[in-house]
């Protein structure tokens, strides 16, 4: 199949050029294709959605709207552009040139970290799949499909590198991003958290906030590679996972705003009452924050960890905004963490700093979470009520790490196993909480309404009304 | 202090679950729970510990449950089948201790081709996620080997790349010998850190079977139910319990009821002391069951097969074994004519197997080895394979008027059933394979043989009279525990596994020569090296230089 490249698949590799690149992308287009069809977005696909799609990486280009059809979005290759004279940032070859090649010692660690990464994004596709059937409105629908097709950009980023640097075994890792399924019980995802589907708007508000901003957090470590070709990507990726966050922020803050709405129409905060007026109750929010939380807790991996450790002494990458660190080699320094005692309580040990650095990369990312519960808790408060949503500590609901299997509240109190089955229902959604909130998920089509649980954003798409036909469904 | 004994009761690590034809064991290591303090057992990786256990369960098997005819080796983890040995407790460990590790992991290794060669149980991995170094190693040692194929859960040996070591455990030996994975793919498996996965897997012959996930324990049980076919184990059987041992332990050294060591620190010598059955053994197939693990073979097989390990691991500066025997003859032939008559049943076959891994553990012990054959002694058929394990033999040549002369004599049990790890018998091998010389000492069997015979027939070393005999044996002691325990151990090794190789000879080969060399060099164990930096996350710095 001949592939007219400039037009086709936009980029900034030189693409027409490369044969290696093009011989590559000749193989794995289709099959990308085929993939989208079978288990991308479900029962959109002939649809025109007022999609954004990247032309170039400068200030214009990186946003050019229209109608397009999904199958046929222009998905582009870019790297931010290159830094010049950039050195090594971190481990034990700090100030040396940056690679442009991979070196041959650090191959296997860093396909393994590409692969890893590149796995994620074809998976929240699929997790996604069904959410087109239960939209709450059309805004949101075209939210959800511009999230879809750029975490599938962002698996032609990873495919990009494997292609490019990996040689046979890179295609090879490209083609497995496509055969392993999220769910599937032959095939998984890598990450098991991947593997479950998003069955409500809910719980993809929740992913997108929380889940979407441990991908910004890894996508910073890589940023920091030594290996330029793979921070160049990840610095342009993170410029569109913002917009997903910003679906998150927005979604539970819409949700927030319609609840708080009903709350003072009815004079109440009684979640059965609410419940009846078909809104989303503020404890039934916190616990789906637990959740959410918590299970993103386990995606930065154990508290000490000899793996990130050699990531980090090899320059392979780094922690976010490393730059901000005074020392980037931390050869034999250490910092003080948290571990279990005996007690059920926590006691601080003083471990190596390299082999802390998922919890170092944690604790950012949980600095980061807490920008939106302060603006949603503003939201409570100017309503008059006294609820705040907290984020749970994070040892709460571990499987990795050594806080796994510890039982406790989500504010750190332990607990036995037997006490904690008997709370569960009041620390995490409950078979009760899911169903109601799976009884609110009926599709909204029509332009500028909205389902009943949720607000109207403040603002359309790119300076569009809020009740513009963002997919035309007709 | 060190010692092997478990209970499937207490297993920290592995789980043994039995069903008619079929057991599975499945390993779910408890982090926990490693033997000495220092590191955790993450990932399934296993320490002296978990071998101990495995060994006891393959133990169990072979004799409590004996409609066994296939064994599934599987994991009850996650995603994880097993990562090797753990890395953390190899890098804290002197070594000794590594050495004493990699032997004893080896033997129950071996011993598994051994019961499926010879006993007919099989084994079959059940691959059911990543098996990566001593995992796949462990799985090299099964008959069969099937991996899940989830896209992710590939089979490696990252020794080289990850830590500058060999995958000595078999590793390397199995893939070229056993399954013949041709030698460039293998250079190319052994050197990528990520393994081989899926139908690579099985194209390169590292696996012989990749199975999907909602297939996998439904091919894995058929398959397991197919390789009992033509077992020679009993489809119903009642099972013999192996008990524990009578042993004490005490300064003076450890004591059994038929073996016995004298430990003597200053000479730096353990005197091992065999003794024949008190009486004729049971010889009827429902006598000898009802004795069960009292049954002398079995017994006298169990207590040396532990004192041998006790020795090994909690007596590493004792140099020498002096190997006694004590008893009447007559009750040893008899006892080898016994199993040599009731082969064919199942639980006479695994002593008899028992047996034959027992003497060859002796013999792969990096000690020297002597016999004494003197007054009261019987090293008769097979006791006398101890003194044919040792590097020499002495006989105490003394009249019949002066004293109560010993003799020796052979038994059709030194003509097979217990080969060395060479896969001949020590016979065969001390006279190299020479057929009329054999055919000659065959001839004798039953007929006690004096010390001239004996002398005559190449079957002992040395004659000192009962003048002689005491100063030469101290000599003999004294002189040995001069000499280099490193050159020795080389030397010994050496000149007992002449002839012909077989894997078994390559593997403890190779560990000792290649693997002991490298973990002793600082690319390996200095401060720089890449086993001591593993997961530190200090890179390995190594002297480039070839040697």
């Amino acid at each position: 199949m001949a592939i007219n490249y400039q037009e086709r698949i936009p980029n900034n590799v030189d693409l027409g050029n490369d044969r290696r690149l093009q011989r590559a992308l000749e193989h794995w287009q289709p099959r990308f294709l085929d993939w989208w069809r079978e288990l991308g977005p479900e029962g959109f696909q002939t649809k025109d959605v007022y999609l954004r799609t990247a032309t170039s990486v400068d200030a214009k280009g990186w946003a050019s709207f229209g109608a397009v059809k999904m199958p046929d979005y222009r998905w582009g290759i870019f790297l931010a552009d290159q830094e010049k004279d950039r050195t090594i940032g971190c481990g034990d070859d700090y100030g040396k040139p940056v690679w442009q090649q991979v070196p041959g010692e650090y191959r296997s660690i860093l396909r393994r970290l590409i692969v890893t990464q590149g796995d994620t994004e074809p998976a929240s596709v699929e997790q996604q799949r069904l959410l087109g059937l239960t939209c709450p409105s059309l805004f949101d629908l075209r939210n959800l499909f511009q999230v879809n097709v750029e975490e599938g950009r962002h698996l032609w980023a990873m495919v990009y590198l494997l292609h490019a640097y990996f040689g046979r075994d890179g295609r090879e890792e490209a083609e497995d991003l496509l055969m392993r399924h999220s769910g599937s019980e032959d095939n998984p995802r890598i990450l098991g958290t991947f593997n479950e589907p998003i069955s409500d708007w809910l719980s993809f508000f929740m992913f997108t906030y929380f889940t979407d901003r441990d991908g910004k957090y890894q996508l910073k470590c890589l940023a920091e590679s030594s290996f330029d070709p793979l921070a160049r990507t990840c610095r342009f990726m993170l410029t569109e996972e913002a917009h997903h966050m910003y679906v998150g922020e927005t979604g539970i803050s819409r949700i927030v705003k319609r609840t708080l709405e009903k709350m003072v129409e009815l004079k109440t905060d009684d979640p059965a009452i609410l419940r009846k007026s078909g809104v989303v109750d503020l404890p039934l929010l916190q616990r789906y924050v637990n959740f959410w939380f918590s299970s993103c807790m386990d995606l930065f991996g154990a508290e000490i960890s000899s793996n990130a450790a050699i990531s980090f002494a090899n320059g392979v990458k780094g922690r976010p905004d490393e730059k901000r660190f005074e020392d980037h080699i931390e050869r034999d320094t250490s910092l003080e963490i948290g571990m279990p005692d005996e007690a059920g309580g926590m006691r601080m040990e003083e471990v190596a700093v390299r082999s802390a650095m998922n919890e170092q990369v944690r604790n950012a990312y949980i600095k980061d979470c807490q920008i939106g519960l302060i603006r949603w808790n503003r939201l409570i408060k100017k309503a008059g009520f006294e609820f705040e949503l907290e984020l749970p500590v994070s040892r709460f609901r571990r499987n990795i790490g050594v806080w796994a299997a510890q039982y406790m509240t989500p504010d750190g109190k332990s607990l036995t196993a037997e006490e904690f089955t008997r709370q569960h229902d009041r620390f995490l959604p409950s078979d009760e909480d899911r169903l109601y909130v799976q009884s609110l998920m009926q599709q909204v089509t029509e332009p500028g309404k909205m389902a009943g649980w949720i607000a109207p954003p403040d603002r359309g798409i790119n300076s569009k009304p809020v009740d513009y036909e963002y997919v035309v469904l007709q | 202090m060190i010692t092997f004994d478990t209970h499937p009761d207490r297993y920290r690590h592995w789980q043994l679950q039995v069903d008619g034809a079929i057991a599975r064991l499945i390993l779910a290591v408890d982090e926990d729970a490693g033997l000495v303090p220092g590191y955790q057992l993450k990932l399934n990786s296993y320490d002296l510990g978990v071998d101990i256990e495995l060994n006891d369960a393959l133990q169990r098997i072979r004799f409590e449950h004996p409609t066994v005819k296939t064994v599934i080796v599987t994991s009850g983890m996650e995603k994880m089948f097993c990562a090797g040995a753990n890395i953390y407790m190899l890098g804290t460990s002197s070594h000794g201790w590594k050495v004493n590790f990699c032997k004893f992991t080896n033997e129950t290794r071996n011993s598994m081709e051994d019961s499926s060669a010879r006993s007919g149980i099989k084994f079959l991995a059940a691959c059911n996620g990543t098996t990566a170094g001593g995992g796949y190693e462990l799985a090299l040692a099964c008959d069969e080997i099937f991996l899940i194929d989830d896209r992710s859960s590939a089979v490696s040996l990252p020794e080289v790349p990850l830590l500058g070591v060999l995958p000595g455990t078999g590793g390397l030996t199995r893939l070229t010998d056993k399954r013949h994975v041709r030698r460039d793919l293998a250079d190319v498996f052994c050197t990528n850190p990520d393994g081989v996965r899926g139908r690579r897997a099985k194209d390169w012959k590292l696996v012989d079977e990749v199975v999907p996930r909602h297939a996998f324990d439904e091919k894995v049980n058929a398959r397991a139910h197919e390789l009992c076919a033509g077992s020679l184990r009993p489809d119903r059987a009642e099972g013999i319990a192996l008990t524990p041992l009578n042993r004490k332990i005490d300064e003076a050294g450890y004591h059994y009821g038929h073996v016995d060591v004298a430990v003597d620190v200053d000479a730096r010598a353990a005197t091992i002391t065999v003794r024949a059955p008190a009486t004729k053994i049971a010889n009827t197939l429902e006598d000898i069951h009802r004795a069960g693990a009292d049954w002398w073979p079995l017994a006298m097989a169990r207590e040396l097969d532990d004192a041998i390990l006790m020795l090994r691991t909690n007596n590493d500066k004792i140099g020498s074994f002096l190997i006694k025997t004590e008893g009447d003859m007559d009750c040893v032939l008899d006892a080898d004519a016994v199993l040599d008559a009731q082969k064919s049943d199942w639980f006479v076959r695994e002593v008899i197997a028992m047996m034959r891994r027992t003497f060859a553990r002796l013999e792969v012990s990096s000690r020297s080895l002597f016999a004494l054959i003197e007054e009261g002694s019987c090293f008769a058929g097979s006791l006398y394979e101890l003194a044919l394990a040792a590097d020499r033999i002495y006989m105490l040549d003394i009249t019949e008027e002066e004293g109560d002369a010993p003799k020796i004599a052979l038994s059709a049990l030194n003509f097979g059933e217990l080969e060395s790890i060479n896969g001949s018998t020590r016979l065969a091998s001390r006279f190299y394979g020479d057929a009329a010389v054999l055919a000659d000492l065959k001839s004798t069997i039953g007929t006690p043989l004096d010390v001239f015979a004996s002398e005559e027939k190449g079957l002992v070393t040395f004659i000192p009279d009962d003048i002689d005999w005491e100063e030469e044996i101290r000599l003999l002691v004294e002189e040995r525990a001069s000499l280099s325990p490193d050159a020795l151990t080389g030397m010994e090794a050496n000149l007992r596994f002449g002839g012909a190789e077989t894997s078994a000879t390559k593997i403890f080969g190779r560990l000792s020569a290649w693997q002991n060399w490298i973990f002793n060099r600082p690319n390996a164990v200095g401060d720089k090296g890449a086993l001591k930096l593993f997961g530190s996350g200090t890179k390995a710095e190594f002297d480039r230089r070839r040697v």
